[in-house]
């Protein structure tokens, strides 16, 4: 029998939709079917400016705007050969873990729901609204905040920030606990997870899967750590790999960044370097609003970058960073015009979404809604 | 921190590893090499793709075992017009490179590499339907995020920004 499952259904997260051919309870071929929400990012890069890209990749993973804002930047600054200042770059990386916690908060919450486990995503969305309006404080937008500019951020952090984020910090542990303490030892959440949806190491990285999916079938691998970028080599965090590889060993892996996150955060609170916000590239980097108004080099160099935008020296450049989710790259092609030649987002979702049917066939209709969970989709990265 | 000049010569760059690897296994098979921004990037003949995909994997010093990203770029009006590239990475060495495939806007063909790697699946299915490269070998080559039924390849450098309307 053929099951169609989607592309409304609450536990899809989104739109995706999956076929499922049942023998019974039993599934014996999965096929997910995506697509719903494709926009057309990748082409209409190609017709903006280059910073007019940034606020587009807020909206390809909303739960993680920032380290796509990030991973988007790094890469034309890696084209321009930009240098970006120490505090900008801690910056970046707080805001990232931040963006982290958020991300993972959702996940679990929303993970926990489709099991069952109502109160979880109660009470992780609690946590998930101070970090919003964190995100608000430093940029005026709790989703879409497009905060990180090419050569720098925005805006400095508002003065009460850094004690906000301080204070977030200091209970946000316990409230790791609380959740542990709901789920973790839970008979019930270890019969839906434990052993559910296996996939070995091999599996994982022949179906290029990424992030927490493949650390939770043993494969050692953070870009944090391995290939650091925006100054992460200076900060000191575990990667929790776990080798059951299954929906269990997910979950305690990203529950486990939750924690090594936060730690991340008061490693850049301690050591936050002074000094400017943006690199002192003219062409590039839009001046501030009190020199427009007295001197006319940044009056100009202001209608410039605005009316014609600035040429990126021709060459291409793929930068990855470990999102939430995985490895998310950009691929940016430039031709030495003011305008992309070409944006690809390598989608750490569309990757790790192969791996479903590898998880499911074999199994119980009611583990697919498990496993959906356990990948941490969205829908929004894997359709651009 | 100024850029450094891109190096494509392959004399320079031949004993890196993959490079060499390729030469030695084929030396047809290497088109022609650059070293830019700290970035490899490997020119592959069209037909050697797959196999040197499964000899940069399985090599023990190289150890490619992990197909990062797989997408493609229209170089329209020029000739040949698409390059299919691959970013590789290697697990154990902590180290990427790019391979590229040029192919011809007439009949653009190249192997899949879905034996190599079964999670190019999706990635090639992506390039089929928004740039109309065929990938012989594929085992289900079908549009993966436009509908069914759509006229042409969005993504080509020939096609609107605003659509046919």
């Amino acid at each position: 029998m053929i099951l169609n499952m989607g592309p409304q259904h609450p536990s899809t997260h989104g739109v995706l939709r999956v076929l499922l051919e049942i023998d019974g309870e039993t599934v014996v071929r999965l096929m997910p079917d995506i697509g719903y929400l494709h926009t057309g990012i990748e082409k209409t890069c190609e017709a903006k400016f280059y910073q007019q890209v940034v606020p587009l990749t807020d909206r390809i993973d909303y739960l993680c705007p920032m380290t796509n804002n990030l991973c988007y930047v790094l890469a034309v600054e890696k084209l321009l050969g930009l240098e970006i200042p120490p505090k900008a770059q801690w910056v970046r990386v707080l805001m990232n873990e931040l963006t982290r916690i958020n991300s993972h908060l959702v996940w679990l919450g929303t993970h926990a729901l489709d099991i069952g486990a109502m109160t979880v995503f109660l009470y992780c969305f609690r946590e998930r609204e101070e970090i919003l309006r964190l995100f608000e404080a430093v940029s005026g937008q709790r989703m879409m905040t497009s905060y990180f500019r090419i050569g720098g951020l925005a805006l400095e952090p508002p003065l009460d920030f850094f004690d906000r984020v301080r204070t977030f910090a200091g209970y946000f542990p316990d409230r790791v606990d609380e959740y542990e303490n709901l789920l973790t030892g839970n008979p019930i959440w270890m019969m839906r997870t434990k052993g559910v949806a296996r996939m070995t190491a091999e599996d994982a990285i022949g179906l290029c899967a990424s992030g927490p999916t493949l650390r939770g079938s043993g494969v050692d691998i953070d870009l944090r750590r391995d290939m650091p970028y925006s100054s992460y080599e200076k900060f000191k965090f575990n990667v929790p790999v776990r080798q059951e590889g299954d929906v269990f060993a997910r979950y305690l892996c990203r529950v486990a960044e939750l924690r090594e996150s936060i730690g991340i955060v008061r490693q850049a609170l301690d050591g936050m370097p002074e000094g400017p916000v943006k690199a002192n590239a003219p062409g590039i980097v839009l001046p501030d609003r009190e020199k427009m108004k007295t001197q006319m080099e940044a009056l100009i160099y202001h209608f410039k970058i605005i009316t014609e935008g600035f040429a990126v020296p021709a060459g291409e450049v793929y930068q990855a960073v470990e999102s939430p989710r995985g490895e998310m790259g950009y691929y940016v092609v430039s031709d030495g015009t003011a305008k992309p030649y070409r944006v690809h987002m390598r989608a750490a979702c569309l990757a790790n979404l192969q791996t479903l049917p590898k998880m499911c066939e074999g199994g119980l209709i009611a583990d697919v809604v498990a496993a959906i969970g356990s990948i941490d989709i969205v829908l929004g990265e894997i359709d651009r | 921190m100024p850029l450094a000049p891109a190096i494509s010569d392959l004399e320079q760059l031949k004993g890196h590893p993959a490079v060499a690897k390729l030469l030695a296994w084929n030396p047809g098979s290497v088109t022609g090499v650059k070293f830019d921004r700290d970035e490899m990037t490997i020119y592959v003949d069209r037909s050697s793709v797959r196999e040197a995909c499964a000899l940069l994997r399985d090599d023990a010093e190289c150890a490619f075992n992990f197909l990062s990203d797989l997408t493609c770029v229209d170089w329209f009006p020029a000739e040949p017009r698409f390059e299919v590239v691959y970013h590789l990475l290697s697990i154990p060495k902590k180290e990427r490179v790019r391979l590229k495939v040029k192919l011809d806007g007439a009949s653009p063909v190249v192997d899949s590499v879905t034996p190599v790697w079964p999670g190019a699946n999706y990635f090639e299915r992506e390039v089929f339907d928004l740039f109309g490269i065929r990938f012989s070998g594929h085992p289900y080559l079908r549009r993966l995020l436009m509908p069914e039924d759509w006229e042409g390849h969005p993504l080509r450098k020939d096609y609107p920004v605003e659509g046919y309307r």
